[in-house]
């Protein structure tokens, strides 16, 4: 198992969002997260790489295990886990620099400057979020004048330049046209060959067209976890069944 | 309908006895600028060396150098402090010390500038005399006290600007893996610059007005400083010094000396709108 999460709680101050979530992620594969809003799922995966260490009042007890190691434990160092977790926001968030500059960003703050070395991990990482083509005359000019689709490829190209081990993405789509939505579906099979990938989504279609595995947050609680087809042909759960039929959320 | 009208023309002319109140006091200003202007020519008067009224011989070099030294030494000494003040107070302090230090930091630019001279008489003149050299009546003493009265604006106008840097840069850098460092000097630095030179160009509008406690602390003797601890003469103290006794040239003089210090000022807002109108244009 990839990541493994065991009896995890967390909230910001006295409120409660997450209750004894027990999970376990497989390496390789996309896991959906799906729920209603509020649900707290993408508080869990804030929690995967402690971006929510970035809010004060943030507490939690339980285990999220990477790679066997508990990433809430004192010998981690927080700065190495997110450069081994990378994250792609709900809105595409490109640094106001160059495209260039955005995917270099990573590499340069983990201290590599080397020209050469910076611009072909620029290349490949372009190429592998299937950006490449479209940006490759344009890579000094603004990322802010790239489409919406294309900014959130390039933000998955910046991800993925740190070579990071997993990738959170939290709604990647919800901004976006359906043809910008599939390109980034596409990739994300694509990816999977590479990282591990969460994947936070309210389309249900999606959820069911590009992942492998599938866990259903509801107020807080993991109600069901299992096979994307599973979940989705066979749930178990009255609740997962009534979620997925459409019936409340 | 009928007080909609009184109110729309109510505030209407309101703003008009504004607008006419200051487009008076540059007329004003200018007008009686005009006998320096045409008896000595504007180019004398700037870069005339002394400064006689008794002979008639009217040049303000001395006093600009004055100002722009003693401007830009308080500068020196303001903007680092008050950068990593600002930085301190709105990406590390908790919240509890935030709430501590705005009010602190507004009751220092409330203070007024008598009791900052008073200060800087009491304190700094007998610390610089004593420990350096000189009477103590220098550039650098009324350099220190500027220093303190600009603070509060450069750190308040600075921490707005951090403050608007869009939270998913920084959590863009965090996920990342930027440390909370890389994050200030990468993103947050940069994204708030047009607002953090906004800041220092406020301050140093303040700083190069700031009269009294200048007046208090610079000593007031008519030379081009060639130490910083030697006194100097700015634009307004000059002003301030004089006018009380001030007839016929000599008073007009004085007025051409506002004019300079007004056209100053309106040189550094002109950069101020420039570098936030460039600003708005790479953020978006």
């Amino acid at each position: 198992m990839k990541i493994e999460v065991n009896h995890f709680n967390a909230g910001f101050g006295n409120m409660e969002i997450l209750k004894d979530i027990n999970l376990k992620i497989p390496k390789h594969s996309v896991t959906a997260l799906i729920g209603p809003s509020g649900c707290g799922k993408s508080t869990f995966l804030r929690s995967i790489n402690r971006m929510n260490d970035l809010s004060r009042d943030f507490c939690c007890n339980g285990d999220i295990l990477i790679n066997s190691m508990n990433i809430y434990g004192d010998e981690i160092d927080v700065v190495d886990l997110r450069k081994n977790v990378g994250m792609v926001f709900q809105k595409a968030n490109p640094f106001p620099m160059s495209i260039y500059d955005n995917v270099a960003y990573g590499l340069r703050i983990h201290g590599i400057h080397d020209d050469y070395e910076i611009s072909k991990v620029v290349e490949k990482s372009l190429k592998q979020a299937a950006l490449w083509e479209e940006v490759e005359d344009k890579l000094f000019e603004s990322a802010l004048n790239l489409s919406g689709g294309q900014q959130q490829r390039l933000c998955i190209a910046r991800t993925i330049a740190v070579n990071p081990d997993i990738i959170l993405m939290d709604e990647p789509c919800s901004a976006l046209d359906p043809i910008s939505t599939l390109k980034i579906e596409e990739l994300i099979s694509e990816l999977k060959k590479d990282y591990t990938i969460v994947l936070v989504t309210h389309n249900m279609q999606q959820a069911k067209r590009s992942s492998d595995y599938t866990a259903f947050f509801l107020n807080g609680e993991v109600i069901e976890s299992g096979l994307t087809r599973n979940i989705f042909q066979n749930p178990q759960e009255i609740k997962t069944q009534d979620y997925i039929m459409g019936r409340f959320g | 309908m009928i007080k909609e009208y009184i109110i729309e023309k109510g505030l209407f002319s309101i703003n008009t006895i504004l607008i006419i109140l200051s487009s008076l006091m540059v007329i004003f200003l200018l007008n009686e600028s005009i006998p320096i202007i045409q008896n000595y020519g504007i180019g004398d008067f700037i870069f005339g060396l002394t400064w006689s009224p008794d002979n008639n011989i009217f040049g303000i070099l001395p006093m600009i150098a004055g100002s722009v030294i003693i401007t830009g030494l308080s500068l020196v000494l303001s903007i680092p402090l008050a950068i990593s003040c600002a930085i301190f107070l709105e990406e590390i302090a908790p919240s509890n010390i935030k709430k501590l230090f705005k009010p602190i930091i507004q009751t220092l630019a409330g203070i007024p500038s008598v009791i900052y001279g008073f200060f800087g008489l009491t304190v700094i003149v007998p610390l610089i005399r004593n420990n350096f050299t000189g009477s103590g009546f220098s550039v650098i003493t009324a350099s220190i006290i500027l220093a303190v009265m600009i603070l509060p604006t450069i750190i308040s106008v600075s921490q707005d600007a951090i403050k608007s840097v869009p939270e998913n840069y920084k959590e863009a850098s965090f996920g990342l893996g930027s440390t909370h460092w890389q994050v200030i000097r990468n993103i947050i630095l940069p994204t708030a610059l047009p607002g953090i030179v906004t800041a220092i160009i406020l301050g140093i509008g303040r700083a190069i007005g700031e009269t009294l406690a200048v007046l208090m602390l610079v000593g007031n003797v008519n030379i081009i400083p060639t130490s910083i601890f030697e006194p100097a003469r700015t634009l307004t103290s000059n002003i301030a010094l004089e006018m009380g006794y001030a007839t016929g040239i000599h008073y007009n003089a004085l007025f051409t000396t506002a004019t300079v210090l007004f056209a100053m000022i309106i040189i550094l807002m002109s950069i101020c709108w420039m570098i936030q109108k460039r600003g708005v244009g790479n953020a978006c």
